[in-house]
């Protein structure tokens, strides 16, 4: 990934200079997340080797694990249908999981259009494109009630038509030519639009597994804040950075956990500070250095 | 104006960080409620349009009608994943099939109708219902031999192919003899689909010798027609009650059929197949109608 080369400038203080790894660590685990979940589904028609049959939408892991989106889950409901319940036992499985570890990993550890956006916020500080105009971050969640509205109102699964989320990975997976433009679509609004625009302010998808992660156990922390030099290079790199200040600044908060349910948990954020300030941690560590 | 004007006037007097804030979420609740609700109007007309499937796009067996189908499918692909011969493909954006569904086209590759139906058992929402266990009663669509231009038998030949292939052959498919009227002396066996036992797989599309398939499997929508429910056959109501209904009717004689041309001496035959009726179809036909055919006059 071209990702690998990012630095935002900071090559001024005299910190000890850290490694690659230790430069990068969050973000080639979490590339290598979402590669190895690509590859299970395709290392069956690749290889003949099948480990995961299907996509994010709906899928079956070894023959025996049912997975399924919670989202379609709650559309194909509000549509008046009720699936069987291998559907719903999956649904639950995935709902537990993103209740528990935290929403919005998915966005950052599994959704391929995280690759996508990350590749148009990189860009975007790379050639110094400061224009365009961000909608309001919270536009996801009216978003999200509108495709939910759809899907009643229609009684189909309406926000399937378009939705990059599933889109890029079914594609990814099955072929795709139509739907390329939606996500070149993204790329170039990330680009010259709106900075994160789509995943930090627009995505529905994101939205939802957010709502889910409200009280979810892994967080970023900023234990050693007493050490920030105010340098903004997790600002700068964070896709929600919003998120960071309460944590890091005290505002409104003594604890130093990042708890804003709208944190990925990419851990960007630990990989570029030259202080070592975060650290990935669980929701009860109240621990400051 | 008015309201321009009242929030000009209190923005001069106290833009006071809750007018402020208020303004700031008013502006974002139209920014977002709009999008929403375009999303929904999007949404809303292309799922009236994708409603209907394209005439060449088949289902998966067991699928639900179409309208329920796109409430519960969820495009997860399991269905193409387990369908051995890859009859199935999930639809791409743009393509006229709603995005991400799976569909099958006959010409392409035709369902081979596997006993277990691995493809309903995949699906994880019912979408394909499990209720289908008995393959041959899948409708995926129905045939239809629509050229009757092209079709070889329509010209007279026996080429069959349709029907050789059909897995339900002489029940979907059936050959039926008609008279040919245009060589007068031979007879035509036409391939007839019947819908009580078409399963819809697309193998006679498939099979079609003719560079364009003369038969066509369609979504059963497009293909078949409907009485109206008040509707009684008397042949059928007849066998059923052992009887006619409305008691012995007097037979009338067929008048109009003098000189007729030999295309009609079928239905003399058949109306008529008993005594003086012979002299008729023995009746060499006007030459002029029948130019075009071949006519040695010789008769059974």
């Amino acid at each position: 990934m071209s990702m690998a080369t990012t630095t935002v400038s900071s090559a001024s203080g005299c910190a000890p200079a850290r490694s690659l790894w230790q430069r990068q660590r969050w973000l080639i685990l979490r590339r290598a997340s979402q590669l190895l979940i690509l590859l299970a589904f395709l290392s069956g028609p690749w290889f003949g080797v099948w480990i995961a049959k299907g996509n994010l939408s709906s899928s079956l892991t070894l023959g025996v694990l049912p997975l399924t989106d919670p989202l379609l889950v709650l559309q194909t409901l509000v549509t008046g249908h009720l699936p069987y319940s291998s559907a719903l036992i999956g649904a639950a499985i995935v709902l537990g999981f993103y209740l528990l570890i935290g929403g919005r990993v998915f966005c950052s550890w599994v959704c391929p259009v995280n690759v996508v956006t990350d590749a148009a916020a990189w860009s975007r500080r790379r050639l110094g494109i400061k224009t365009g105009r961000v909608p309001d971050a919270n536009t996801r969640y009216w978003l999200l009630g509108g495709l939910l509205l759809a899907a009643a109102a229609t009684g189909t699964l309406a926000w399937e038509w378009v939705n990059p989320v599933s889109l890029l990975h079914r594609g990814l997976i099955f072929g795709m030519s139509g739907g390329l433009f939606v996500i070149a679509g993204i790329f170039m609004y990330d680009l010259l639009v709106a900075s994160r625009g789509w995943c930090g302010h627009l995505c529905p998808v994101g939205a939802f597994y957010g709502l889910l992660g409200k009280k979810a156990l892994l967080r970023v922390a900023a234990p050693n804040r007493k050490a920030c030099d105010d340098c903004m290079d997790c600002f700068a790199v964070c896709p929600e950075p919003q998120v960071i200040r309460p944590a890091l600044k005290k505002v409104g908060q003594e604890s130093p956990l990042i708890l804003a349910s709208d944190c990925t948990t990419c851990g960007r954020c630990i990989d570029v500070c030259d202080k070592q300030v975060f650290k990935m941690t669980h929701r009860f560590d109240q621990r400051s250095e | 104006m008015d309201t321009g004007k009242n929030s000009a006037r209190k923005s001069s007097t106290a833009a006071s960080p809750a007018s402020v804030a208020r303004r700031k979420f008013i502006n974002s609740v139209a920014a977002a409620a709009g999008g929403g609700c375009l999303l929904a109007l999007g949404a809303g007309l292309y799922s009236r349009q994708a409603a209907a499937l394209p005439a060449q796009a088949l289902r998966p067996p067991g699928a639900l009608p179409e309208a329920d189908f796109l409430a519960a499918c969820v495009r997860c692909g399991l269905c193409v994943r387990d369908c051995p011969y890859d009859t199935l493909k999930l639809s791409d954006l743009g393509e006229p099939v709603a995005t991400g569904t799976p569909y099958f086209t006959a010409r392409k590759i035709a369902c081979e109708m596997c006993d277990d139906i691995p493809c309903v058992k995949a699906c994880p929402t019912g979408a394909l219902d499990r209720q289908l266990t008995d393959i041959n009663k899948a409708q995926m669509g129905l045939a239809a031999l629509v050229d009757h231009e092209s079709c070889l038998n329509f010209l007279g030949l026996r080429c069959d192919v349709c029907y050789r292939v059909c897995p339900v052959i002489d029940k979907a498919i059936t050959l039926e003899t008609h008279h040919n009227p245009r060589s007068d002396r031979h007879a035509m066996l036409l391939p007839t689909v019947h819908s009580d036992a078409c399963t819809g797989c697309g193998k006679c599309e498939k099979s079609c010798v003719l560079p364009e398939a003369a038969i066509k499997v369609f979504p059963r929508q497009l293909a078949q027609g409907a009485l109206p429910a008040h509707y009684r056959k008397s042949w059928e109501e007849k066998a059923r009650h052992g009887g006619s209904l409305i008691g012995e009717q007097v037979e009338m004689p067929a008048r109009g059929f003098e000189g007729s041309t030999a295309g009609r001496a079928a239905t003399e035959a058949v109306t008529a197949p008993t005594g003086a009726a012979p002299a008729a179809p023995s009746v060499p036909p006007p030459p002029a109608k029948t130019a075009a055919g071949i006519n040695s006059r010789w008769k059974p």
